[in-house]
């Protein structure tokens, strides 16, 4: 598709939609908003950008496979739960540690937060994956013969 | 609020029940999709209906004050949603997959994997 | 606390396993290590969980330090931790052996990565102390499986993929519902606080058709008659070390639900619940034992028996006596062993001849020798020869049911035990015995199979041995998991005692 409407709105839009999903991300856990939201957010800019552009610009946005993305992002989840075990606390407790920036403002570091940064990823990773298995259907399909 | 709710409920697993008898593949997809719908409002009904706050805790309080929503039955729902997402993603592609490969949606025809009949 | 950091590692080690094996998709040789190192590391892992278990008792571990009911509580006793075990054998013995047998195109469908999502998930059935949490484990291993059932791509596994995926999706919808329906009339999802306030419900009735709704939903899982029909229209399709898996483990985790559900959760009418059990168990039993006898395929031969197998393990919990839930637990692990065992012995036994069809091969007995002395072990403790393994699971069961006068369930156990001998042999003089219908030479010797393919068969088959020789141990163990099956009241003291 080659709307020149579209790709000029995705130009604007695409990285508002992935600052928004980064602001939701950071904002998660206590208030509405978290990895998985945040994740959704940003595969929509990415799968806008893959409608306006084409799927080729979208691996060259994504760097990685989509899998890695996902692979790396549950590998995170995953070690964000074994910090408490150090604090002698139980499986995935969270620990906070909150860095004084001066004149009142607190900056909120925690697990969670790591947590949530592993589930953002993971959800960008599945759900890129799921998108770009969709979009090159006739190569999976030489794949899935294959076997 | 509970009764409209229930009759909705009842009203769906009918419909989903109808889909999901149909030898028509799809139509049984279609039918889970629908059903689980009506699950998860069971689940939502189940936790009870109440008009009160939404539970989240101010930022300046340590608690609620007064009556707020239970909020578990909506995690439940939540959870319950993406994971009924994931699960019909899945098999529309693989009835996808099966009209590729099978050439037919219909149940009944799929004996791919049966022993082959006995010529009596 | 460092009990429960344990418990924590059983579900930590497959999660890093699966991360690392994806990260690993492009490097073929990386990943099998992987996937091998996170199978073995798990089975260390589980048995300390088990020695700790029985030395000093449940683990309970509430995750995040949020105190029961409120967290999702994670709750290990002597069943639990047994499983876990016996699970983490089944992934190591069948992933040492899909080194051998998967090819590029499988491994390329993400063989490794979903092999431990699916030992994720299991495991975390085995552990979770919470219904909605168990709910979501059985989805984790479920979608786990549907990927795993389609690795190959063949139309006879989309064909069996179609029908597993269908009737797994109602089971699915079925147990929500009955989890939407007992947090409506309890108000928790616990399994030690559901337990506590199962006597005050004043609606029986529906707490009942509940309980009735989530045996429905974990029997289909566990392949129970009537609701058995997608088992042997499905497992015989996947790859051999799938199979073995799903063979082993998966139906196995219903049984495991039944068990839990209505040795803690619903004993509140047992006149309804377990009379029904029991009946199931029956049926479940003969009908399985005759649909094999009709079958020629090897491994429809072996689902089928699956279906009859299952039958005794609910037979133990339906009598609900000391004896036989110590029938239960021991067939459990006896029949894990034997049959994931047997279902490697078929792939082997086609790789050897060409097909999985009995009537197109045979003359194995002269060409593998050894290879019938593996098939011998498993088969002929599935059948309860002593001094097998199998014999001594039957016995106690038997036992069981005649203890307590039920002696038409003794008396189908028994014939079930004959019929299953008849299939055994039945494999045996066609595939083994008789000569093969291509001529001598169609007929490969055991030297042609990989040898990662022959360790996990020979490492499970001297299993069952053992656990026949030496029964002493294995029963004890199976005696306290019953026990503790016996006496929810310190179930729900262990979970919910920081809490009062």
């Amino acid at each position: 598709m080659s709307s020149l409407i579209l790709r000029a709105g995705t130009r604007i839009l695409a990285p508002t939609m992935l600052l928004f999903s980064v602001f939701l991300l950071w904002r998660g856990h206590n208030l509405p908003g978290g990895g998985f939201i945040g994740g959704l957010v940003a595969t929509s800019a990415i799968a806008l950008q893959g409608i306006a552009f084409g799927p080729a610009s979208v691996r060259r946005t994504l760097v990685f496979p989509p899998a890695t993305i996902a692979g790396a992002g549950v590998l995170i989840a995953a070690l964000s739960a074994l910090p408490a075990a150090l604090a002698g606390l139980p499986f995935f407790t969270g620990l906070w540690l909150k860095l004084n920036l001066g004149d009142g403002a607190v900056l909120p570091l925690s697990t969670p937060l790591v947590f949530d940064i592993g589930v953002y990823l993971t959800v960008i990773g599945g759900v890129c994956a799921l998108i770009a298995a969709l979009e090159e259907e006739p190569a999976l399909e030489d794949q899935d013969t294959g076997g | 609020m509970e009764l409209p709710l229930v009759l909705l409920i009842g009203l769906l697993t009918a419909v989903a029940t109808w889909l999901m008898l149909s030898r028509n593949l799809i139509r049984l997809l279609l039918g889970f999709a629908v059903l689980g719908n009506a699950v998860n409002l069971s689940i939502f009904v189940a936790g009870r209906l109440t008009r009160d706050a939404p539970p989240l805790v101010p930022l300046d309080a340590e608690t609620i004050a007064g009556a707020f929503a239970n909020p578990l039955p909506q995690a439940l729902v939540l959870t319950a949603i993406v994971i009924g997402f994931g699960l019909l993603a899945f098999a529309l592609v693989l009835a996808w997959v099966a009209y590729e490969r099978l050439g037919t949606v219909r149940t009944d025809e799929m004996r791919v994997a049966e022993p082959p009949e006995e010529k009596a | 606390m460092m009990a429960g950091w344990l418990a924590a590692f059983v579900l930590v080690v497959p999660i890093l396993s699966a991360g690392a094996t994806t990260l690993a998709q492009g490097a073929p040789r990386l990943q099998g290590w992987l996937s091998l190192l996170g199978s073995y590391v798990l089975l260390v892992v589980s048995v300390a969980l088990l020695l700790v278990v029985l030395r000093d008792g449940m683990v309970v571990l509430q995750s995040g330090n949020w105190a029961a009911p409120f967290g999702i509580t994670f709750a290990v006793d002597s069943l639990g931790a047994v499983m876990t075990v016996i699970a983490a054998i089944t992934g190591a013995a069948c992933l040492t052996f899909g080194l051998g047998e998967i090819g590029e195109a499988e491994r390329r469908a993400w063989f490794h990565p979903l092999s431990h999502v699916l030992l994720l998930g299991v495991c975390g059935a085995f552990l979770t102390g919470d219904l909605f949490n168990l709910y979501v484990w059985f989805e984790v291993m479920l979608i786990a499986s549907f990927g795993l059932m389609t690795v190959g791509g063949t139309k006879a596994q989309i064909d069996g993929a179609v029908k597993y995926v269908a009737l797994n999706l109602v089971a699915t919808l079925m147990f929500l519902l009955a989890v939407a329906l007992i947090y409506g009339l309890t108000g928790t999802l616990n399994f030690a606080d559901i337990a506590r306030s199962v006597p005050t419900v004043s609606n029986v009735g529906l707490l009942t058709a509940a309980a009735t709704l989530l045996m429905a939903a974990f029997g289909m899982k566990a392949a129970v008659f009537p609701l058995f029909f997608w088992l042997p229209a499905a497992y015989h399709t996947p790859l051999v070390s799938v199979s073995a898996v799903f063979a082993g483990l998966l139906t196995k985790v219903g049984v495991y639900a039944l068990i839990r559900a209505f040795t803690l959760l619903f004993t509140h009418d047992p006149g309804w619940t377990h009379t029904l059990l029991l009946w199931i168990a029956g049926l479940t039993m003969v009908t399985g034992v005759l649909g094999a006898a009709a079958q020629t395929e090897m491994r429809r031969i072996l689902s089928w028996h699956i279906i009859s197998q299952i039958g005794y393990m609910v037979m133990g919990l339906a009598l609900a006596t000391p004896l036989g839930l110590i029938g239960s637990v021991f067939y459990l692990v006896h029949h894990i062993i034997v049959k994931a065992n047997l279902f490697l012995i078929a792939g082997v036994a086609a790789r050897l001849t060409g097909s999985m069809e009995l009537k197109r091969i045979g003359g194995l007995y002269r060409s593998a020798p050894w290879l019938g002395v593996l098939f011998f072990i498993p088969a002929f403790s599935l059948a309860g020869f002593p001094p097998l393994s199998g014999f001594w699971a039957k016995l106690v069961l038997v036992r069981a049911a005649l203890e307590i006068g039920s002696w038409w369930i003794a008396a189908a156990a028994l014939v079930t035990g004959l019929l299953t001998i008849y299939s055994m042999t039945k494999i045996w003089a066609e595939a083994f015995w008789k000569p093969h219908p291509a001529g001598e030479a169609a007929a490969r010797p055991l030297g042609e199979a990989p040898t990662v393919m022959l360790l996990p068969i020979s490492a499970l088959a001297a299993g069952t041995v053992v656990i026949g020789l030496f029964a002493q141990p294995f029963y004890v163990v199976a005696e306290r998991a019953a026990l503790e099956l016996l006496d929810p009241a310190s179930y729900i003291a262990a979970v919910l005692g920081g809490a009062k």
